[in-house]
C-alpha cells in the first residue's frame, strides 16, 4: 500500500467564513489528510462538521482559507481559476445528493456535457455517453429527461456523468442521502464497481455507519477537524 | 465548438417559457416589423415615382410662369392699402403667354441643344361615344414635341400630318382602352372612324387617326373599371386653342439633347426669356428639370428614413432592456445549472458563451418575427395604395444584423454575470 501513488495530499487545511467579524467561523480547522490512488474512503461526521466544506476543497471547487493541497500532482494553491476548471473537469467526478442533472436536457446529453466542454468530438462523447450509460444499467431510459426520471435512475445517471472524463477520483456527497435503502444499494454497489473494477478513488461522504463500514477507509470528523480514522471492511455486506 | 449545443440549448429553455420569451421579444418585434414596413412602403413610393419621373424624361425642362416678386418695397405697402398686396395670386392673362413667336425665337436660339418643345392645352374633360358605347377621356390638344417628351408610341395610325395642324382639324388620337370599350379592340375599325366628344359643354366630332398604348401611372390611383378608366385623347394644339378660345400657354416642356448640361441650360433659358418679360409687371419665367426634382425628393426620402430609424432605435432600445431584463432574472432561476456546470468543469468562457447564445436567438427570433410581420404589413399597404411592392432586402439583412447586435449588446453584462459566479455559491444556492 505504502508504494500507491499519492492521489491528495493535504496538509493545515483551514477554511474559515465571516473571516476578521465577531462571528468568524472556522468550517475546517488544520486537516491533513493523504489519499492513496484507488482507495474507497468514507467521510462520516455529525452535520456541519465540515464534510461538504471539506469535499469542495478536494473538488477544486472551493479553495482553502490556509494550508496546502496537492490533487494528482498539481499544486492547486498556484493554479488559476481556470486551470482549477480543467482540473475539476479531467481529474473529479461529483456525485451530488440532489443529483444536479441539468434540466431539459437529455439523460444521454447530461453524461456528454463533461466531455463536451472537454473538447471532445461529437462522435466519440456520444459512444462514450452511450456506454457509460449502459454500464449503470439506464441504456433503456438514454432519450429521457431528468423530470422523467425516478431518484434512483437520475443518481445512476449523475454517477455515468461523473466518469464522463474517465476522472482518477469520484467525490460524493451523500449520494444515497435521498434515496431509499435498496436503491441506495444499487447506487453503492455502482460505486464498488467502479472502484473494484476501474479502479477508482472514490471518497464517499454518508451518514449510514452501515455504507461507510462497506468501504476501505473511514475517516471521522468533528468541528472541522478529523478525530479519527480507521479501517473498514473493504467490501459490501450481502 | 459548442455553438450548435448552445443553440439547441436556448431553443430548449425558450421553449420551457414560450409566454415570457414572447412578451421580451415584443419590444424588438415592434420595432424591427414597423422599420420594415415603413421601407417597405417608401421604397414602393419611391421606385414608382422615380419609375414615372423616368418615363417624363429626367432631361426634360418644364419651363412655366411664376408671379413676380414686388421689387420695391414703397410700392408693395401702397399696393397692400389697395388690397393687392402680394400673396394675392393672378393667374397669367392672354397678354402673359408664351407665344408661338417666343418659342419660334427660342428654338432658333438654341438649334443644337432643343431636340423638341412639348405644349400641352387641356381642354375639359369629357366621353367620346359610340352608338350605346361610351369610353372616358381627357382630352387637349398638343404639339408634335409632346409625344417625343412623353415617349409615347403610337401602337397603330399615325402622328398629326402637316395639314391637319395648319388646318385646326378635328384629328384624333386616343388610347387603346377606349379602342377596347368602343370597337371591343378592333383598332382598324378605330382608325379612320368619325365619332362623337362631349367636352364639357361642346358637342364635337372626331376622326380618329392614331392609337396609342395606355400606360398605368401611380397617379391612377384606386380601382376605376376598364370601362369607366378615363385615358387621354389628343387633338393638334391650334384646334384645341380654338376650342379654349385662347393663343397661348402658361407652361411648355423643353426635351434637350442628351449631352446638354441641364442646370447651365435652365439659367439660360430663364435669361433668354425673361428678357421678354422684363417688362411685364406681373410674371417672369422659372424653369426647372425632373431631375432637380428627383434630387430634392430623394433627400426628403432621407430625412423621413432617418426620422424611421429613430423610433426604431428607440423601440429597440427599450426591447434590449427587456431582454437584459429576462436574462438576469433567467440567470438567477437558473443558478444551480450554473454551478453544476462549473462542477462538471465548463470553463467561465463556456457559461458566457451559453447565454450570450441564448440573448441573441431571442432578439434574433423577434427580429424574424419583425421582419415577416413588416414585410407583410408593408406589401398590405403597398397593395391598397395599388403601388408595385418592393421588399427591402437591404434593409431586411440590417434589420436581423442589427437584432442580433441589440442581442449581444444586452446579453453581455448578463452573461458576464453568470460566467463569474462562484461555484459554490451557486451550487448551494436555494
Ligand atoms: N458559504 C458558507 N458561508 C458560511 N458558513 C458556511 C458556508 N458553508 C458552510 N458553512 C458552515 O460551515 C460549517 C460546515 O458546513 P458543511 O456544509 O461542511 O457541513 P457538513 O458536514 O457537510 O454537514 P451536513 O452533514 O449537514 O451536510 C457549517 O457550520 C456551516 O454553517
Ligand atoms: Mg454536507
Amino acid at each position: 500500500m505504502e508504494e500507491r501513488r499519492k492521489m491528495i495530499e493535504m496538509t493545515g487545511i483551514v477554511k474559515k467564513y465571516f473571516i476578521d467579524t465577531p462571528n468568524e467561523l472556522a468550517a475546517l480547522n488544520g486537516v491533513d489528510l493523504t489519499v492513496h490512488e484507488g482507495e474507497f474512503l468514507a467521510v462520516v461526521g455529525a452535520s456541519g462538521s465540515g464534510k461538504s466544506t471539506l469535499m469542495n476543497i478536494i473538488g477544486t471547487l472551493d479553495r482553502p482559507t490556509e494550508g496546502h493541497y496537492t490533487l494528482d500532482g498539481v499544486d492547486t494553491n498556484a493554479a488559476k481559476d481556470s486551470e482549477l476548471s480543467s482540473i475539476r473537469n479531467q481529474k473529479v467526478g461529483f456525485v451530488f445528493q440532489t443529483y444536479n442533472l441539468i434540466a431539459r436536457t437529455s439523460a444521454l446529453m447530461n453524461v456528454e456535457l463533461p466531455m463536451l466542454y472537454g473538447g471532445m468530438s461529437r462522435k466519440e462523447r456520444n459512444e462514450r455517453a452511450e456506454e457509460l450509460l449502459r454500464m449503470v444499467g439506464m441504456e433503456e431510459r438514454m432519450k429521457h429527461r431528468p423530470e422523467e426520471l425516478s431518484g434512483g435512475q437520475k443518481q445512476r445517471v449523475a454517477i455515468a456523468r461523473a466518469m464522463g472524463n474517465d476522472p482518477s477520483i469520484i467525490l460524493a456527497d451523500e449520494p444515497t442521502g435521498a434515496l431509499d435503502s435498496s436503491t441506495g444499494r444499487m447506487v453503492m454497489d455502482l460505486f464498488h464497481q467502479l472502484h473494484d473494477e476501474k479502479g477508482k478513488t472514490i471518497i464517499l461522504i454518508t451518514h449510514s455507519p452501515e455504507l461507510a463500514e462497506e468501504t476501505e477507509r473511514i475517516i471521522t470528523l468533528k468541528d472541522g477537524a478529523v478525530i479519527s480514522e480507521r479501517e473498514g471492511s473493504g467490501h459490501a455486506v450481502v | 465548438m459548442l455553438l450548435y449545443e448552445n443553440i439547441r440549448l436556448a431553443f430548449s429553455s425558450l421553449r420551457a417559457n414560450k409566454m415570457r420569451a414572447f412578451l421580451t421579444m415584443l419590444g424588438i418585434i415592434i420595432g424591427i416589423s414597423s422599420v420594415i414596413a415603413i421601407m417597405t412602403v417608401g421604397e414602393s413610393i419611391e421606385s414608382s415615382v422615380t419609375d414615372t419621373m423616368g418615363s417624363l424624361g429626367a432631361t426634360n425642362i418644364t419651363v412655366s410662369l411664376q408671379e413676380k416678386e414686388d421689387e420695391e418695397e414703397g410700392e408693395s405697402v401702397e399696393m397692400g392699402m389697395q388690397f393687392e398686396g402680394p400673396g394675392r395670386m393672378r393667374t397669367p392673362t392672354e397678354d402673359d403667354y408664351f407665344t408661338d413667336a417666343m418659342l419660334h425665337d427660342y428654338c432658333e436660339n438654341y438649334p443644337d441643344t432643343i431636340e423638341a418643345i412639348s405644349v400641352q392645352e387641356s381642354l375639359s374633360s369629357g366621353q367620346l361615344l359610340v352608338d350605346k358605347l361610351y369610353a372616358n377621356v381627357s382630352p387637349s390638344g398638343v404639339s408634335d414635341g409632346f409625344f417625343l417628351a412623353n415617349d409615347l408610341e403610337l401602337i397603330d395610325g399615325r402622328y398629326f400630318s402637316d395639314h391637319e395642324i395648319e388646318n385646326h382639324s378635328m384629328a384624333a388620337i386616343i388610347s387603346d382602352k377606349a379602342v377596347n370599350n368602343l370597337f371591343q379592340g378592333d383598332t382598324d375599325a378605330a382608325i379612320g372612324s368619325t365619332i362623337s366628344l362631349v367636352s364639357g359643354d361642346q358637342y364635337l366630332t372626331v376622326t380618329v387617326v392614331g392609337v396609342y398604348e395606355y400606360e398605368q401611372s401611380i397617379y391612377s390611383f384606386g380601382n376605376t373599371s376598364e370601362k369607366d378608366l378615363s385615358t387621354d385623347l389628343y387633338l393638334p394644339l391650334p384646334t384645341a386653342r380654338d376650342l379654349n378660345h385662347t393663343t397661348g400657354e402658361s407652361s411648355f416642356t423643353v426635351v434637350t439633347a442628351a449631352v446638354t448640361d441641364v442646370d447651365s441650360f435652365i439659367s439660360s433659358t430663364e435669361q433668354f426669356f425673361n428678357t421678354y418679360y422684363r417688362n411685364n409687371r406681373n410674371f417672369e419665367v422659372y424653369a426647372f428639370s425632373m431631375s432637380s426634382m428627383l434630387d430634392s425628393l430623394t433627400s426628403m426620402m432621407g430625412t423621413i428614413t432617418t426620422g424611421i430609424a429613430l423610433i426604431a432605435g428607440i423601440a429597440l432600445l427599450v426591447g434590449g432592456i427587456g431582454v437584459m431584463n429576462i436574462m438576469l432574472v433567467s440567470i438567477t432561476e437558473r443558478t444551480r445549472e450554473i454551478g453544476t456546470r462549473k462542477a462538471i468543469g465548463a470553463p467561465n468562457s463556456a457559461i458566457r458563451m451559453q447565454f450570450l447564445v441564448e440573448a441573441m436567438v431571442i432578439c434574433l427570433i423577434g427580429g424574424i418575427i419583425g421582419v415577416i410581420l413588416g414585410t407583410v404589413l408593408g406589401l398590405v399597404a403597398a397593395k391598397v395604395l395599388d403601388m408595385p411592392a418592393t421588399p427591402s432586402i437591404s434593409s431586411i439583412l440590417i434589420s436581423l444584423g442589427f437584432s442580433m447586435a441589440v442581442g449581444i449588446f444586452f446579453g453581455y453584462y448578463p452573461a458576464n454575470k453568470a460566467a463569474k459566479m462562484d461555484p459554490i455559491d451557486a451550487l448551494r444556492y436555494e
